[in-house]
């Protein structure tokens, strides 16, 4: 019994390093611009699917499919940002949630044009290899994946803080006219932003693609469990993020484990409205009150 | 001709062709404007809380979805008269907006935390549904066929043409009431709340009364919207009333037709629900999954950029049906 619930909880904070990841590429974004990406978990999905086409298609190893959907989704999210995204920073917030509704909606579509809407899941030997440790049994591919994510959190928090770049980013969330009125260029900084945040979501996806099946419509339950991740932590907290992706993660596989599998969004939800009715601003709140 | 002559006339104008229009239009088309009626319903519900009282609200589908199970639990399962089940199926809802609002107010949840607070309302009824044998969980309910001497007056079921009419009703009725409560006292209020709420709060306006109110005459009218869906289509499923899904599609009319103006969610519902039809059956036509999804996606994507106000205050100048001064303030 003690195992089942051992074996559940280092699961759950495996794929809770892997959700503090997503988590964190929404926290940034809404940090820094104050937009709340609701098209977060078509990111991870299109990870998901960059995964499956560079590993199942092309052969590629899999550390090559992660970095393939990490510049991609780079990419995409700059190109974004700075095309259309920047236009909406200063919007009122129903205006963006229609822009990025429309932007999942349309990803969502193109995936169920290109890959249909079976799901497509990798087969290779390398999913069955586990680790035990005593009585523990730590499926390899899983814990590779967290140990990935857990380095991307990392080091990002690192290229924010020391980073002239990362420094930037935060004068920008902290003070946008005095941004700008020290020189800042705010549309690089912004895209730059969308850039990282959604490469974050297609380097979860693609780490987590040899753990699950894909399928187009997975999406809306990964945003919803990001927004509920950040709200757990705190919006725009980057450490609330890490906090918040690992509590929901070891709460999912309990509930898993002690309720029933479909039990477990369920709990999720009682944790988020635990915390904003009594601490609304999140676990960790980010110090700002926003501009 | 002063502007509200012409408004007037226009309005009128509108109603007659929309009385007269089935002489002239198939049977499809009937039942698609029905459920265009249906969408303006929910989008004069929804417009009425954040286009006027500003409280974002994205999971309105719990109050949809639950008018809909109290219309079709009660009519199908106990024998109720469909009229006396609209009274709980506005009732309960409201009492569910009721608490979400007294809850979150109370608390100061404002903003982001608001909005992604009632999507966890929503998404737990849903959830709930789905696991509630009562309700009959995943397989959701059914109502029973219509019996052959039906009455259409007293089961609120019929043909299309029926609900075309019912529904066209329903929504003159909900617009009529969103016209009054608009420019009543009540509706003062929640321009200043929705403009600055600590701002009103310091004149003395009861800021978390009006706006609990906002959310309770929201949630009734969606509620009973929902409960003529259940009687329009026959069935639901937790998914296809109370799912994220249904949430967006219930928004997205208002904010595209024109957030904060009484002719907004109507013109919404016209444009969006026909190219909702007509993109899912351009799908099917080429049978390319998802098809309708992208184009559906990119058109909010390209109307939202072109019209962040929605289109309703450019069509309203282009007809000279706008008096400027009263548009500024009203757009959001």
């Amino acid at each position: 019994m003690v195992e089942l619930y051992a074996n559940a909880i280092v699961n759950g904070l495996l794929i809770g390093a892997i959700y503090a990841l997503v988590a964190t590429g929404l926290n940034i974004i809404f940090g820094v611009m104050r937009v709340v990406n609701f098209a977060h978990g078509e990111m991870v999905v299109i990870g998901m699917y960059i995964g499956y086409a560079c590993w199942q298609l092309l052969g590629l190893p899999p550390w090559a499919s992660v970095l393939v959907a990490m510049i991609a989704m780079f990419a995409a999210g700059y190109l974004f940002q700075r095309a259309i995204g920047n236009e909406f920073v200063d919007k009122p917030q129903h205006v963006q949630f229609v822009l990025y509704i429309g932007l999942a909606l349309a990803i969502t579509g193109l995936h169920a044009i290109i890959f249909g809407p079976d799901p497509r899941g990798i087969q290779s030997a390398a999913s069955f290899a586990t680790y035990r440790i005593g009585p523990l049994r730590i499926d390899a591919t899983r814990l590779h994946a967290a140990a990935a994510a857990l380095v991307i959190v990392f080091g990002l928090w690192a290229w924010l803080r020391y980073s002239l770049t990362g420094k930037a980013m935060h004068a920008a969330a902290e003070n946008l006219t005095g941004g700008k009125a020290i020189g800042i260029r705010i549309t690089h900084i912004f895209a730059l932003t969308a850039g990282i945040g959604m490469a974050c979501a297609g380097t979860a996806g693609a780490l987590i693609a040899p753990l699950y099946d894909t399928n187009p419509y997975l999406s809306s339950e990964f945003t919803l469990t990001a927004f509920i991740i950040v709200i757990v932590g705190g919006l725009a907290s980057l450490p609330g993020a890490l906090v918040g992706g690992l509590l929901i993660g070891v709460s999912e596989a309990l509930a898993a484990v002690m309720i029933s599998p479909s039990a477990k969004s369920f709990v999720s939800y009682c944790l988020l409205l635990i915390v904003i009715l009594v601490r609304p601003q999140g676990l960790f709140s980010a110090r700002r009150t926003g501009r | 001709m002063t502007v509200q002559t012409r408004q007037w006339t226009a309005a009128l104008l509108f109603i007659a062709v929309l009385a007269l229009l089935p002489l002239g239009i198939d049977e499809f088309q009937v039942s698609v404007l029905a459920h265009v009626f249906l969408a303006a319903v929910v989008g004069i519900a929804w417009n009425l809380m954040m286009g006027y009282a500003g409280q974002l609200s994205l999971g309105h589908a719990l109050y949809f979805g639950v008018g809909a199970y109290v219309v079709a639990i009660l009519t199908d399962r106990y024998g109720i008269s469909t009229w006396i089940a609209m009274v709980p199926a506005a009732l309960i809802p409201a009492a569910l907006g009721f608490a979400v609002g007294a809850l979150s107010f109370r608390f100061s949840v404002r903003g982001v935390y608001f909005a992604l607070l009632t999507i966890a309302f929503a998404e737990m009824a849903r959830i709930l549904f789905e696991h509630w044998e009562f309700v009959g969980d995943t397989s959701g309910i059914f109502l029973k066929a219509l019996r052959s001497d039906n009455n259409p007056l007293v089961t609120l079921r019929g043909d299309g043409l029926f609900f075309y009419y019912a529904l066209l009703i329903l929504m003159l009725l909900s617009w009529a009431l969103s016209v009054l409560l608009v420019r009543s006292r009540i509706g003062y209020f929640w321009r200043a709340i929705r403009e600055d709420e600590d701002a009103s709060r310091a004149m003395g306006v009861k800021t978390f009364r009006y706006k609990l109110l906002a959310v309770a005459i929201s949630a009734a009218i969606t509620g009973v919207a929902g409960g003529w869906f259940a009687l329009v289509n026959g069935s639901l499923f937790p998914e296809s009333v109370l799912g994220m899904r249904v949430s967006i599609d219930l928004i997205v009319a208002p904010i595209v037709g024109g957030l904060g103006t009484l002719f907004g969610p109507i013109l919404g519902a016209l444009l969006i629900i026909p190219v909702n039809e007509f993109t899912r059956g351009l799908a099917q036509t080429f049978s390319i999954n998802g098809l309708n999804l992208l184009f559906y996606g990119l058109l909010l994507m390209i109307v939202i950029k072109i019209a962040p106000h929605g289109c309703w205050p450019m069509v309203a100048r282009w007809l000279g049906l706008s008096d400027s001064a009263r548009r500024r303030k009203d757009e959001p």
